[in-house]
């Protein structure tokens, strides 16, 4: 299919990106690295007048080292942050749910911030910077503001970023823990049924603290509390498998083509249980 | 005769494909790569509904718009408006009702096209559509065939009062007296469910008045110019004389480019109307829903033996899915399996009967196999079911009730003669290579333990019958076109050699296989050969490609027209060494005088004498070709065993594919390679068949995968590496030896894996899991039989 027509702007500055998305309008539109935006464009889904390309800002390029956390543009492609060395160090859990997105070709055009932007229930990197207590950083009309991980996504594909406003970043503490991203689809480049991204600190063989995150269980990715509570102490395979239990709970999961919501459930269960054991080693 | 030369290219080497240069640096020619000076573009405004009246229709709006050179309605387009052509009436009675390429008054699928704009860029031809008014009053949807098939059920077609196409019947000998003297009869209803053709270069065709003659040229992205040329000269009214077709490098088709469509229909009357090129490609999304779809039948399969495991009948009651409208074979696919559902298999009796059923879904037409996935998965999968209900083991059932290979020529109870067939030997080297024994010892320490991931082990012994066809036998089944091949084979002055052939390759590699049965007649090195196809202009006959038939009826027209040409030859030469034609003996591509090999003259330098005329022989006439028009003895009959080894989990039903043996025996290989490659990627999609793809709707009529996100087709990713083998054993029936390849893969591995899935789950009680067998849908099938959740 073929777009509308539209107007195109290419910002080098955060500055530029912002008066072009206030003069567009509410018909303006940010585009990164288009491999959500474009399919819905081509299937007329949405017929913005402006895109606004922040594809080649450099402030929203690239991986920093701010001490106690890293510092992500948002506009650096998925292939540049699971390949990128402070990522794999500090931030594990972003590289393996980052290195389940598609397939090679879209991950060297997506970007992570835009699919976090985008906030598609079933993409794998929210859930991710859940558990990584991620924080966001937005630009706006009005200046800059930081928003902590549970406050950021809202509802289907919405955030707290405003339709005037840009993420610029996302910053992620310093995390250490074992971890793991399970995804269970049914091909290789499929969507995920469910996703768990699981960041466990285990000590003596004993889990002090979980971090989990949920993929496509809700209307935005979630925390499974419960489950993060009841593990804490755990320290056999049978003590996770009764923490999983609890992976459902409180969660949302809606029905489709390839899960009811009961087996999504279902697998939320046990596809935790072995996110938790692989990321605990236990 | 001629004695076959052994050069390096020869017959039997696998030799790289002449093609592939141009498709890995990008020098094909797809037809929407053609530009032509004035062309405009068509789009489509498609049915959103699956069955409804259309009470209001303008296109006046879309004229106003920029770019707009025309737009037209069913009223607008008036006799233009030509009809779909289906050339397979199965039976006398069958409904044909009438399929318009643009939907008049009511439209019966979603995706029926309902007006048309054309105009001098695609983004304006695709923003018009929106200016097209257009209102529906929507009519209950037509969608189970169980259903339609019900009184009080709305009707596909009004006016032919019954949703019912045709009821097609062929028993053979008497299925009753098998069940009366059964010790078991075991009955399962299989669905083989509806799948999409989704090959990879969409849909495309521009058509263009030729200028000063009256000719209309039209690049179709089809797998039969030759035949499309005769329907659309029908169709159109427009002489056949004045048609040329051309199927420029075309990207896949498994049979979703062997039709006759409505927007090539519609492209070539509006090109004569405008007087200049048109040219539609289809989207991904359009494709999905209008391209034919293939399979869609409920199976209800029962299989009658004694205790000890000798099959005594076999009863198959289909309802074949025929979709709104009846395309160029879509009635007939079902009777492609009708031959086969008896298989390897000796019986007393075999009882077949099926039912054509119209719904508001996308038309049903051939997909890779056609007809003979769908009778394969059938009785290998009702094999397995009786085997595990009389306590025997499969491949011992198997083993007791096939035909032996000292039983060949074999006459199956369906009446079809199996020319050569060694089943014994394709399953002894499978056996071997999947270490067989070893991966029932796992199965058997998973099922003690307990593990979750059960192992499970798929068998599947199938033949099939390729090489459409003997023409006397498509007339008896009322098919209205012959199946024989036709090539030309022209020695040109300068020593290079044309070969023109009918069939129309896309993606075979004709152009080296075709080269290689030529060098190895004529002795010419495979660079030497042009294969010419593909194009009404320049290789005028042909019956084109489908039903892995190109090798096995073409190949031997290759044959033939190479040996005819070197006779030809051989009296020129003759007269050139001043012997006779029969002391000569032809060698490497060059005539020896017996017994003096000093004194010879090369094939090319014959064709030299030929063109020049100089110095011919009287009564010869001058140039250097022949050709032949082969109409094949009968079919081919290929087999093989196929085995897979899978890995079940139970908590989450996902099935991994661990490992997947195949030995194939296909004839004569020309090139092993290309036999290989089409034996991988056969595979591959009939796992996918099992695993992954189904065309799902809701009650409604709208097709739920129209996306390649929800109809999810496997990549290499989601396959391990196929173990593939062969044995030979020659086709007796085809000069050649060869049987054909095309499909065998795609109709072996289906019940391979389905068999394998239920192999692991059956200790729980499973007996079958329906395809595609998803995660969600083997788990259900555990919790179903574990009585525990839906």
């Amino acid at each position: 299919m073929i777009p509308v027509e539209f107007d195109y702007v290419k910002a080098t500055s955060i500055d530029q990106a912002l008066a072009a998305l206030k003069s567009g309008g509410e018909d303006s539109k940010i585009i990164s690295g288009g491999q959500s935006l474009l399919p819905v464009l081509r299937l007329r889904m949405a017929e913005p007048s402006v895109l606004v390309d922040c594809g080649g800002i450099d402030e929203m390029l690239g991986v920093r080292d701010d001490g106690d956390s890293i510092t992500i543009g948002a506009a650096t492609t998925h292939h540049g942050v699971m390949s990128n060395s402070l990522v794999q160090k500090h931030a594990l859990l972003l590289a393996q749910a980052t290195a389940t997105v598609a397939d090679p070709a879209i991950r060297h055009r997506g970007t992570t911030g835009g699919a976090l932007a985008h906030a598609d229930p079933a993409s794998d990197i929210p859930a991710a910077a859940l558990a990584l207590d991620t924080s966001f950083v937005i630009a706006g009309p009005g200046g800059r503001r930081t928003v902590a991980a549970k406050d950021f996504f809202l509802d289907y594909f919405t955030t707290a970023v405003g339709p005037d406003e840009i993420l610029v970043s996302f910053s992620i503490p310093k995390c250490d823990w074992g971890s793991s991203y399970s995804k269970f689809n049914r091909t290789a480049q499929a969507w995920a049924i469910v996703g768990v991204a699981a960041v466990v600190n285990v000590q003596g063989g004993v889990i002090k603290e979980a971090r989990i995150g949920l993929t496509n269980m809700a209307p935005t990715a979630v925390r499974a509390s419960t489950v993060e509570a009841a593990l804490v102490g755990a320290s056999s395979p049978a003590d996770i498998t009764a923490a999983a239990m609890h992976a459902a709970d409180g969660t949302r999961a809606t029905s489709d083509l390839h899960a009811q919501a009961d087996y999504r459930e279902h697998l939320a269960r046990v596809i935790t249980a072995r996110a938790v054991r692989a990321a605990s080693g236990i | 005769m001629t004695a076959a030369v052994e050069t390096d290219t020869a017959i039997g080497k696998p030799i790289r494909r002449k093609e592939d240069a141009h498709l890995l640096h990008g020098q094909t020619n797809w037809t929407d790569n053609i530009q032509l000076p004035g062309t405009v573009h068509m789009a489509i405004l498609r049915s959103p509904m699956a069955h409804a009246k259309i009470t209001k229709l303008d296109v006046s709006g879309a004229l106003k718009q920029p770019g707009v050179v025309a737009a037209y309605g069913a009223k607008e387009l008036g006799d233009l408006n030509g009809g779909v052509p289906c050339v397979w009436p199965v039976t006398d009675d069958i409904k044909m009702p009438a399929f318009p390429a643009l939907a008049i008054d009511k439209v019966r699928q979603v995706g029926d096209c309902v007006a048309v704009v054309l105009a001098t860029s695609v983004a304006a031809a695709v923003d018009a559509l929106d200016s097209i008014v257009v209102s529906y009053e929507q009519l209950p949807a037509v969608t189970d065939m169980e259903a339609a098939l019900g009184s009080g059920s709305a009707l596909v077609h009004d006016e032919i009062e019954t949703n019912a196409c045709y009821v097609y019947k062929m028993p053979c000998g008497d299925y009753e007296a098998s069940r009366a003297k059964a010790d078991v009869v075991v009955a399962r209803r299989f669905i083989n469910q509806r799948l999409i053709p989704t090959f990879m270069e969409p849909r495309s065709v521009v058509a263009a008045p030729m200028g000063m003659s009256d000719e209309i040229t039209i690049w179709s992205a089809t797998q039969i110019p030759h035949v499309l040329r005769v329907l659309l000269a029908l169709v159109t009214g427009i002489p056949e004389n004045n048609l040329r077709v051309v199927a420029p490098d075309v990207g896949g088709g498994f049979g979703g480019k062997l039709q006759c469509y409505r927007e090539e229909i519609l492209v070539t009357n509006l090109a004569k109307k405008l007087g200049r090129p048109v040219k539609w490609t289809e989207t991904r999304s359009e494709n999905l829903v209008a391209t034919h779809h293939g399979r869609d039948q409920i199976q209800d399969i029962e299989i009658a033996a004694t205790k000890d495991g000798k099959i005594l009948g076999l009863k198959v009651t289909l309802l074949a899915n025929m979709g709104a409208y009846l395309q160029i074979i879509t009635p007939g696919v079902p009777l492609l399996g009708m031959f086969m559902y008896p298989a390897i298999y000796k019986m007393d009796s075999y009882d077949f009967t099926c039912t054509g059923v119209f719904t508001n879904k996308t038309p049903t037409d051939a997909y890779r196999g056609a007809g003979r996935p769908e009778s394969t998965y059938a009785i290998e999968r009702i094999v397995d079911e009786l085997a595990a209900e009389i306590g025997m083991e499969p491949m011992e059932l198997r083993k007791k009730n096939w035909i032996k290979h000292e039983e060949f020529p074999f006459t199956t109870v369906a009446g079809l003669t199996y020319d050569t067939g060694n089943y014994e030997a394709a399953t002894e080297k499978a056996l071997a290579m999947f270490d067989y024994d070893g991966l029932r010892a796992e199965q058997a320490q998973r099922r003690a333990s307990g593990d979750p991931v059960q192992l499970g082990i798929g068998i599947s012994t199938f033949t099939e019958m390729c090489g459409l066809a003997p023409s006397r036998t498509l007339g008896a089944l009322k098919y209205v076109a012959g199946g024989w091949e036709h090539c030309t084979v022209r020695a040109l002055p300068t020593g290079k050699i044309e070969v023109v052939t009918g069939t129309s390759p896309h993606g075979q590699g004709h152009e080296t296989a075709w080269s290689q049965i030529a060098s190895s007649i004529l002795g010419v090195p495979v660079e030497d050969i042009e294969v010419i196809h593909s194009d009404t202009g320049r290789a005028p006959y042909g019956m084109d490609t489908y039903g892995s038939r190109s090798l096995a009826v073409g190949g031997q027209a290759i044959k033939a027209a190479s040996e005819r040409l070197v006779e030809k030859a051989r009296v020129i030469a003759a007269h050139q060494l001043e012997c006779s034609a029969s002391d000569l003996e032809f060698v490497n591509g060059s005539f020896q005088v017996k017994g003096d090999p000093s004194k010879s003259q090369a094939l090319g330098a014959v064709a030299f004498e030929a063109f020049t005329a100089h110095n011919l022989p009287p009564g010869v006439e001058p140039t250097l070709q022949a050709e032949a028009t082969i109409d094949p003895e009968d079919f081919s009959y290929p087999h093989g065993t196929h085995l897979a080894a899978l890995e079940v989990d139970t908590e989450t039903g996902q099935v991994k594919l661990r490992k997947y043996v195949c030995v194939d025996d296909v004839g004569m290989q020309v090139n092993p390679m290309i036999v290989e490659g089409q034996v991988h990627g056969g595979v591959a999609q009939g796992i996918a068949q099992a695993l992954f793809e189904g065309a799902e709707y809701d009650d409604d009529g709208n097709l739920l995968t129209a996306s390649l996100a929800d109809y999810l087709i496997p990549s290499a990713a989601d396959l391990p590496s196929f173990e593939t083998g062969s044995t030979v054993t020659p086709s007796t029936t085809h000069p050649l030896g060869t049987k054909g390849v095309g499909e065998a893969g795609t109709i072996a591995s289906t019940p391979a894996i389905i068999n394998g899935i239920v192999d692991a789950l059956r200790h729980l009680g499973v007996t079958d899991v329906a395809m595609p067998a998803a995660p969600q849908t083997v788990w259900r099938a555990i919790q179903t039989a574990k009585g525990g959740a839906k």
